[in-house]
């Protein structure tokens, strides 16, 4: 049923090596995947398997050694540095282990961010700031510094950060890593709820099986390729 | 382009509020370099001007005789004997080119007018050493050919004499006493000023005469300790310089194989050898300036590598949140030009205020020298922008997961 959603992303035989020579060594080593709209999906692997590789791949924050790789019909792998940016700007959303909040900044300062360098005005970028504050539920916060906040907190502002441009898609990278169990449920629960709600297809590396159980499609990754790929749903009824 | 400059500037400046202790400390390290250099140079350019300005008070034509060997530090005048009377006249008589001679006594006598008293240096000469020197009146009179050579009770006072013995009281017509002599003030010395060879205006004139014979110590005819001469307008210092000596050599018995036991120089030479030393000085401080600079710019250096760190992970963030890297790099080069043009402008400004207290103290003019402020203001400038600039190239070239993972 997922299939009749159009496809959003497409990897035919990607592959990514480091280094070269004899130093040469391949993470990726022939990736297939498709991903539709608004899938949320869990990109699963043992350490060295080379998950997190494959994100930055996808997140456009690093580019493909060879094979091909088309975003919303857009070919990645021809993009310069600086097209990559604009991707990233206009489509793209990212929320990580360690949060990565600039310090001794508010957290609407830091919501706003991503909205200065798409030039939105000053009225407009406060308002959007505020109401994707609100969205992950930390509206009376909005003064406070990282420093100020819990982990959790600080995980929902980088959240608010990431979706205040309305992205396509949402990469997450160990977005619980850091956090404690009630805390990770509350991320996960908000994460859901935004793919169900917006719509925003969501793609986060994990290690731990029951964050990986929130998403409806887990993608395993072992030695630099994809070992299973099994939706969830199908898994239950099985 | 414009907005992206724009937003270069928003964004800078926000994050120069954020880390208002990083901009300080910053900003210090230029601040403390131009104004360091700025206040140095400037007092050292105010002596200089202090000292020439003093020397063309001199006139271009003033010569002076003095025993012993070398001038200034390096003289050595122990045991040198004195001139002569004769030897005024001799040189008067025989050499070209003197418009004016006048022998000089001096001694340093204690001073004592009602209940005022101090030790002054006394002088005594004729009445060709006021022209000579360049002396003019503020009021009475010099004195006279006839009381020069009979030798009145009369002195020629300088300004701060005056102000020191007679306060606001009219001088002339008073009596001083000078060491065991009473003496009747008739002129007061119109002021020189203070300078480098210290206060010209705390000094007594009184006939040569009347020093030999009235404020005592005459133990020999010998007893001229200096000879002030003016050379003709135009005419050759040089010959002037050499006839004299050849005429002294001979008047003092030194065999061809002995030194000069004297030395004849007009006011070039002194003008060249003070300002040799104060541009030796003005050198030093700028060495020392110099040093603040660099210590300054070092500081800037060891702020920008010590945040580098923090910094390399905003930029990460920024890069995955869309950032190009331009605008990243426009970002932290207005930001490291506006810490350090604040600094450069505050530093300036210091040092004008520095200068414009300092220099009436130490009483130098207040030289503004737009070179070394530019100089100084570039040169920290520039290593704001390298250090502060050096980094975040570094930073926007890595893979913004690299700069994120940045320890």
């Amino acid at each position: 049923m997922k299939n009749l959603e159009p496809v959003l992303i497409e990897l035919k035989d990607l592959t990514k090596t480091y280094g070269n020579g004899d130093a040469a060594f391949q993470a990726l080593k022939g990736i297939d995947l498709k991903i539709a709209k608004g899938e949320f999906v869990s990109i699963m692997g043992p350490s060295g398997s080379g998950k997190s590789t494959l994100m930055n791949l996808l997140g456009c924050l690093d580019r493909p050694t060879s094979g091909s790789y088309l975003y919303d019909g857009i070919a990645v792998e021809n993009l310069d540095s600086v097209q990559l940016s604009l991707l990233r700007r206009f489509a793209l959303g990212f929320i990580f282990q360690g949060f990565n909040l600039l310090a001794r900044t508010s957290a609407i300062e830091n919501v706003e961010l991503p909205l200065l360098y798409r030039g939105i005005k000053r009225a407009k970028r406060k308002e959007m700031a505020r109401d994707a504050l609100a969205q992950v539920g930390l509206h009376d916060k909005e003064r406070n510094t990282p420093a100020e906040l819990s982990g959790g907190q600080q995980q929902r502002v980088a959240i608010a950060r990431a979706i205040v441009t309305n992205p396509s898609t949402l990469f997450a990278d160990e977005p619980t890593g850091n956090l404690d169990t009630e805390t990770t449920g509350e991320i996960m629960d908000l994460l859901t709820r935004l793919n169900d709600d917006r719509g925003i297809t969501i793609l986060m590396v994990t290690h731990e099986d029951d964050v990986a159980a929130y998403a409806k499609r887990t993608v395993r990754v072992i030695d630099g390729l994809v070992y299973t790929d099994s939706i969830h749903s199908e898994l239950t009824a099985l | 382009m414009i907005i992206m400059l724009g937003n270069a500037f928003f964004i800078a400046l926000r994050e120069i509020r954020r880390n208002l202790t990083r901009a300080f400390l910053t900003v210090l390290g230029v601040i403390i370099g131009v104004s360091a250099v700025v206040t140095m140079v400037t007092l050292g350019d105010g002596t200089t001007q202090a000292v020439k300005n003093q020397i063309s008070d001199l006139g271009s034509n003033l010569m002076m005789v003095r025993p012993g060997s070398g001038f200034g530090p390096r003289a050595r005048t122990a045991g040198v004997p004195n001139f002569t009377e004769a030897d005024v006249d001799a040189i008067r008589d025989q050499v070209a080119g003197v418009a004016a001679i006048a022998p000089v006594r001096k001694a340093s006598l204690s001073t004592i007018y009602l209940q005022a008293a101090r030790n002054t240096q006394i002088t005594g000469s004729t009445e060709d050493y006021f022209s000579i020197n360049k002396w003019t009146l503020s009021a009475g009179r010099f004195f006279s050919e006839s009381e020069s050579r009979t030798g009145q009770a009369v002195a020629v006072i300088g300004d701060t004499v005056k102000t020191e013995l007679f306060g606001s009281e009219d001088p002339l017509g008073q009596k001083i006493r000078v060491g065991q002599a009473s003496l009747q003030v008739i002129g007061v010395l119109k002021a020189k000023g203070q300078a480098g060879m210290g206060d010209q205006d705390d000094t007594i004139v009184v006939p040569l005469t009347t020093m030999q014979r009235r404020l005592g110590g005459r133990t020999s005819g010998r007893d001229i300790s200096e000879i002030s001469i003016s050379a003709e307008e135009g005419y050759d210092s040089d010959t002037l310089i050499s006839d004299i000596s050849s005429l002294l050599r001979q008047r003092r018995n030194l065999q061809s194989n002995q030194d000069d036991d004297f030395n004849v120089f007009d006011t070039r030479q002194i003008a060249e050898t003070l300002s040799s030393s104060t541009e030796l000085m003005t050198m030093l401080l700028s060495a020392v300036a110099a040093v603040s600079l660099l210590v300054g710019g070092i500081g800037i250096m060891n702020i920008m590598l010590v945040s580098v760190t923090e910094r390399t992970r905003e930029i990460g963030i920024r890069l995955a949140i869309g950032a190009t890297a331009k605008e990243v790099l426009w970002q932290f080069l207005v930001e490291a030009l506006t810490l350090s043009c604040v600094g450069g402008i505050v530093g300036i400004g210091l040092a004008f205020a520095f200068c414009s207290l300092l220099a009436p103290l130490i009483q130098i003019p207040f030289a503004f020298n737009a070179q070394i402020n530019l100089i100084a203001f570039f040169f920290s400038a520039l290593v704001g922008i390298v250090f502060g600039f050096a980094p975040a190239r570094r930073a926007s070239r890595l893979d913004p997961i690299d700069a994120l993972r940045h320890e």
